[in-house]
């Protein structure tokens, strides 16, 4: 299962010229606003035809302009989760939901009703009108519409995006339980570190319709090079983790390669496997082992590599194990701890390094 | 109803077929013109615009007679209609015609207008569920311009009612046959003594056109409230 996308069009403001390979699981497209990314997804769609290109889906060319293939969007079997919703006003929720059903024919034996409606918990909202529903049920109801087409691939162009916080928090669980629990690959936009730092598990990253960098996901958001892009409030690095206990203080132990980690409990049982992403503004570095501090993460590494931005800062990318961390530090800390390749140091994350809703299944505030 | 004589009856009955049938026949065009100009650009939209609208800027009398000369048995498309068996002129088909061509102008700027209000985004993501062009008319167009529809169809339906020009100078005003509601008014202020049966009809007139507006209030905001889901 996996989408492959080669696209040129040419845009008011710049030239879209890009080519990448989704692989199952969710594929983040990230960039800031007008980088593409919602002409890249409405040209996977159908809803736009470019000058050029060509997309397929598990090897179904859906569009090549070489050989002057253009499949209408009702012929694509992609299930679209638009930004705003778009649910059908004169019909209920039921309604809604079943509207993409019944042209799914025979492939629609995969998507029961029951099952959909039972994973993003809208059994209550059936009978309702999409005028009645919150902003955060209509996006369920959404999600759940498109996943009753039956869709061989799934497209979220920014479905959080109308969102407040809150309801943010209400549906990502949603997403990752859409993610872990169906074999449909997704390719979601977004252009909010958070969002695709907990559910990404490939990432392009687009830049004035250029595909700027694609990868797994932690290698692309733990790359130095993409500060710039991801902003400095994006950049950090995506820590695989395993609950190894709950203790009675309040705080949950986790291992990751080179150490454990400490932060409030979390939902998830002794033994699960999480992500934990680590903000690299939130790392401090120190030659040798601190002793005497408040912070309770410190894992021990060696520095790969020190990128120097354009102003004061400098990112130190920090081996750990096969994982790597990133600490934006200054340029002057850099040089006064003789930061270079190959040396030893200390990688503090600050108590505020393990935030909120960066936590692979829900947690609550980090304190020290 | 028996305050009214046989003949005056015979004229509101002529003129509520005259006007039904007028109505229903051009619902489908009118409809399928209004989404072609609220949605299409091709070349000669404006023409067809400017045509569409013509009966409503025209004397009726000179649409009466382009309908006579078009229609007429001995007119280019009356004449196969007349091998075939179908006679217009000077028959009550005649008069549904002209009141229908009448009438075109108002249900489609009606219809025109509910499409316009209808957001393209949502026949989009229909078609990303894999509803196909006709489908997604039929299942999204189609309810929500429904409230649009009731009031352009009533519209029409009430200008059919009270269509005179074009229809007497189509079809004549024959008892019966072609004399609908404002041609019998018409022909009763013409004969000494006839002015009582003209204001029984005038007063019938005013009653069916008050309904008709009444009605379609009551409908198109019930439909509404129903498609909007409030």
């Amino acid at each position: 299962m996996s989408l492959s996308v080669a696209l040129r069009h040419r845009l008011p403001a710049f030239d879209l010229d890009v080519a990448f390979d989704a692989p199952p699981g969710v594929t983040a497209l990230f960039g800031r606003s007008g980088s593409g990314k919602t002409t890249v997804v409405n040209a996977v769609a159908g809803l736009l035809r470019p000058d050029a290109g060509h997309v397929a889906v598990n090897g179904r060319t859906l569009f090549d302009s070489s050989a002057r293939r253009w499949l209408p969007p009702h012929r694509r079997r992609i299930g679209y989760v638009f930004q705003e919703g778009r649910l059908f006003p004169h019909l209920t929720v039921r309604g809604n939901l079943l509207y993409g059903h019944r042209f799914a024919g025979d492939r629609r034996a995969g998507a029961g009703l029951d099952r959909v409606v039972g994973m993003l918990g809208i059994a209550p909202l059936l009978a309702r009108r999409p005028a009645d529903l919150s902003g955060g049920e209509k996006q369920r109801v959404a999600i759940g519409r498109a996943l009753l087409s039956a869709p061989e691939l799934l497209l979220m162009d920014e479905p959080l995006a109308a969102l407040d916080e809150a309801r943010k928090a209400e549906i990502l669980p949603y997403l990752e339980r859409l993610r872990d629990g169906t074999d449909i690959p997704i390719l979601y936009v977004s252009h909010a570190v958070a969002e695709i730092a907990r559910l990404a598990t490939t990432i392009v990253v687009l830049d004035d319709g250029r595909v700027l960098r694609q990868g797994p996901a932690a290698e692309v958001l733990g790359d130095p090079a993409l500060a710039p892009a991801l902003g400095v409030r994006g950049a950090g690095a995506i820590l695989s983790a395993r609950v190894v206990a709950h203790h009675n203080d309040g705080l949950t132990e986790l291992s990751v390669e080179g150490g454990r980690l400490f932060l409030p409990r979390i939902g998830s049982p002794a033994g699960a496997a999480i992500r934990v992403r680590i903000a690299a503004q939130d790392v401090m570095l120190s030659r040798g082992r601190p002793d005497a501090i408040s912070a309770l993460n410190i894992l021990e590494g060696t520095v790969r590599e020190v990128r120097a931005g354009d102003g004061p800062g400098a990112m130190v990318v920090v081996a750990i194990g096969s994982q790597t961390v990133l600490a934006r530090v200054t340029r002057r800390s850099c040089a006064a701890l003789g930061l270079a390749p190959g040396i030893p140091c200390h990688a503090i994350m600050k108590s505020v390094a393990v935030a909120p809703g960066d936590i692979g299944t829900g947690a609550r505030d980090a304190a020290g | 109803m028996d305050w009214l004589g046989p003949e005056e009856w015979q004229a509101v009955a002529l003129s509520l077929r005259v006007s039904l049938w007028a109505t229903l026949l051009s619902l489908p065009p009118g409809i399928f013109v209004a989404y072609a100009l609220a949605r299409w650009r091709f070349p000669g939209r404006q023409v067809l615009n400017g045509l569409v609208h013509l009966p409503l800027i025209l004397p009726p009398v000179v649409t009466g007679y382009l309908l006579l000369l078009t229609f007429g048995t001995q007119g280019p498309v009356g004449g196969p209609l007349r091998d075939l068996g179908i006679v217009l002129a000077f028959r009550w088909t005649g008069a549904a015609l002209a009141a229908g061509v009448m009438a075109f102008p108002l249900m489609v700027r009606a219809i025109r207008l509910s499409i316009e209000a209808v957001d393209p985004r949502l026949e989009q993501a229909a078609a990303t569920l894999g509803a196909s062009g006709p489908w997604v008319f039929a299942t999204v167009t189609l309810p929500l311009i429904l409230p649009g529809v009731v009031v352009g169809a009533i519209l029409a339906f009430a200008k059919a009612m009270g269509e005179f020009g074009a229809t007497i100078t189509f079809v004549s005003n024959i008892p019966g046959q072609t004399q609908t509601l404002p041609s019998a008014i018409y022909a009763f202020l013409q004969v000494p003594g006839g002015e009582a049966s003209a204001l029984r009809l005038v007063v019938v007139s005013i009653a069916i056109a008050m309904t008709a507006l009444l009605l379609s209030e009551v409908l198109a905001t019930r439909i509404a409230r129903r498609v909007r889901g409030a």
